[in-house]
């Protein structure tokens, strides 16, 4: 290696890496620029804004602004009885609305300590997986537009009407439904809900071979995202990642089969984890390739579930409901597996309030997207595109 | 702890790992509180939070590598503020523990563990935000989810809404 000043520009390192090649670099001071992405930006799913310090095309660090779409959940949550607060908490994670009744619900009846009637837990999770299913289809579309892929947000989009349609049959709301109760359910699934159900898994299984070809094997998608944004399975941990990121990065976890709730122990269902084939372990294409295999995960657990499922005889959605929620005085975490990870919910009672006295939303997204100054660090700004749109935020769940 | 009464298995997995704990730091922890939905205890000597959550983090038979959540509570009647984590062990050993740490309701401080697990960075803001305890140490500990120039701290329980923001009229 040798230093030389020639050209008066500064100083000119020449390194010779081999025979015949010779790398010059050339001292050139550069000058860094902020960069404001966002809050209005199609790229970041909402109002984020992320403050870029970029040196050229390169980003030195981006600092997420949060809170533009901060509603207080917790306040109000403080100031209504604890059934009142489940139409809120659809609005956390609006893609999907059951997964967050589900959590919440949870976490009530386990300090409530009562038992839920079977097919109300069945119904649960029937819809729980549809809003899924759902929720990734957004997800994996709306990351093919990030990217420049117009058309699967189309198809996903198309195949999620009809499982809104389904949702909006069974509650009467297509994305708030109000639907999962502290205790049950608001009303038992419509007489044919599970044939079209049924109808809807058979429709949509080659779909998801479609939108695979369609876009997991695009080739520009594919370099788009290969390699992108790597998080190491370690450092995905400490950073309290979790559901489809923490997979992305290899580790084997669910919420769903490692701290099961309601009837998950009994389906049969495959927890995918990138196995570096198709990707790089930890890249923004292994947190894609999870949300669309987990898809199929999710068509498999519905259809159990509709054979498992008890017979409507003399079922009333609402038997198990307390005339007045009022638990003892205690503390609860509890958490379930959300499309985007774990939703917890952190409740205290005080044993004499019918509101809680304390109840925090332990969101994924927001957890997720805090590690966004490390992921960015040193990437361009167009693979900051694919790094945002593979963390697959809610600002709604964020900003709470 | 009640006598006589049976515990989970996941209770006994969490007073099993509250026993090391224990024998580490003595008098610094209070007696572990093994009630069935979140099992937990207190930090008492506020001081030595972080080398406790570092030695929860690193001991050979703790582990507990993901913090799953932290939430700021008001504690009004006792004078203090104050957080609660819910750490666990994922994948190793599948123990969880929840840590209580308060501090006094004006001007009161905890020693921040956004070094131990990156998790509590983002939530140690929210909870200086919702709140108002200083979090010692923190890397950037600013407000999270309101504005910069909000007044007051919203979740604590005898927050008044101010009147005004840049001439906006907040209470409606």
């Amino acid at each position: 290696m040798q230093e030389l000043d020639t050209t008066g520009l500064g100083s000119v390192r020449v390194t010779r890496k081999s025979d015949n090649v010779v790398v010059i670099e050339k001292d050139l001071a550069t000058e860094q620029m902020v960069l404001a992405m966002g809050p209005q930006h199609p790229s970041t799913h909402g109002v984020l804004k992320l403050e870029c310090l970029t040196d050229g095309e390169v980003i030195t660090e981006a600092v997420p602004y949060l809170g533009y779409l901060h509603r207080c959940f917790e306040k109000c949550c403080e100031n209504v009885d604890y059934p009142a607060v489940v139409p809120y908490t659809d609005r956390l994670d609006y893609l999907a609305g059951m997964n967050s009744e589900f959590s919440y619900a949870l976490a009530v009846e386990k300090l409530l300590d009562i038992e839920i009637p079977r097919r109300v837990e069945f119904i649960r999770v029937i819809v729980a997986e549809l809003n899924r299913i759902a929720s990734h289809l957004v997800a994996i579309g709306t990351y093919g537009i990030d990217l420049g892929a117009f058309t699967p947000f189309l198809f996903c989009f198309r195949d999620r009407e009809i499982i809104l349609g389904l949702l909006e049959w069974a509650s009467g709301a297509r994305m708030l439904y109000n639907y999962i109760w502290v205790g049950g359910l608001a009303y038992d699934v419509p007489s044919d809900f599970l044939t079209r159900v049924r109808e809807f898994v058979t429709y949509f299984r080659p779909k998801t071979l479609e939108l695979c070809n369609l876009l997991t094997k695009n080739e520009i998608f594919v370099k788009r995202t290969l390699g992108i944004g790597i998080m190491p399975a370690d450092v995905a941990i400490n950073y309290g990642w979790s559901g489809p990121m923490l997979r992305g990065s290899g580790v084997k976890w669910d919420l769903r089969r490692n701290d099961p709730y309601s009837v998950y122990p009994e389906l049969d269902f495959n927890v995918p984890v990138p196995d570096g084939k198709l990707s790089v372990v930890g890249d923004c294409l292994s947190r894609h390739l999870v949300r669309a295999f987990e898809m199929d995960e999710s068509l498999k657990i519905i259809e159990q579930c509709i054979d498992k499922m008890p017979s409507a005889e003399g079922f009333n959605p609402r038997s198990a409901i307390p005339k007045r929620i009022r638990p003892k005085a205690g503390e609860v975490y509890s958490r379930a597996e959300n499309p985007r990870g774990e939703l917890g919910f952190y409740i205290q009672s005080d044993g004499k309030s019918t509101k809680p006295i304390r109840c925090k939303a332990r969101s994924s997204c927001f957890v997720n997207l805090s590690a966004m100054k490390d992921l960015s660090k040193g990437q361009l700004i167009p693979d900051l595109v694919a790094i945002i749109g593979s963390i697959d935020i809610v600002l709604g769940e964020v900003d709470r | 702890m009640e006598e006589g009464k049976v515990l989970s298995q996941s209770v006994q997995q969490s007073a099993a790992a509250y026993a090391i704990i224990h024998e580490k730091f003595g008098a610094a922890v209070s007696a572990f509180d093994a009630n069935e939905t979140m099992p937990f205890f207190e930090v008492l000597d506020t001081g030595l939070w972080p080398d406790i959550a570092l030695f929860m983090r690193d001991h050979a038979k703790l582990k507990f590598n993901y913090m799953a959540c932290l939430s700021g509570v008001d504690y009004q009647a006792e004078e203090k503020v104050g957080i609660v984590c819910n750490i666990e062990s994922l994948g190793l050993f599948n123990h969880k523990l929840a840590v209580k740490v308060k501090c006094a309701r004006n001007g009161g401080s905890i020693p921040t563990v956004a070094y131990v697990w990156h998790t509590a960075n983002w939530h140690e803001r929210e909870a200086y935000d919702m709140f108002g305890m200083l979090f010692t140490g923190h890397p950037e500990l600013r407000r999270i989810l309101c504005p910069d120039d909000w007044e007051g701290f919203p979740l604590r329980k005898d927050y008044k809404v101010q009147e005004s923001y840049h001439g906006i009229k907040v209470p409606y």
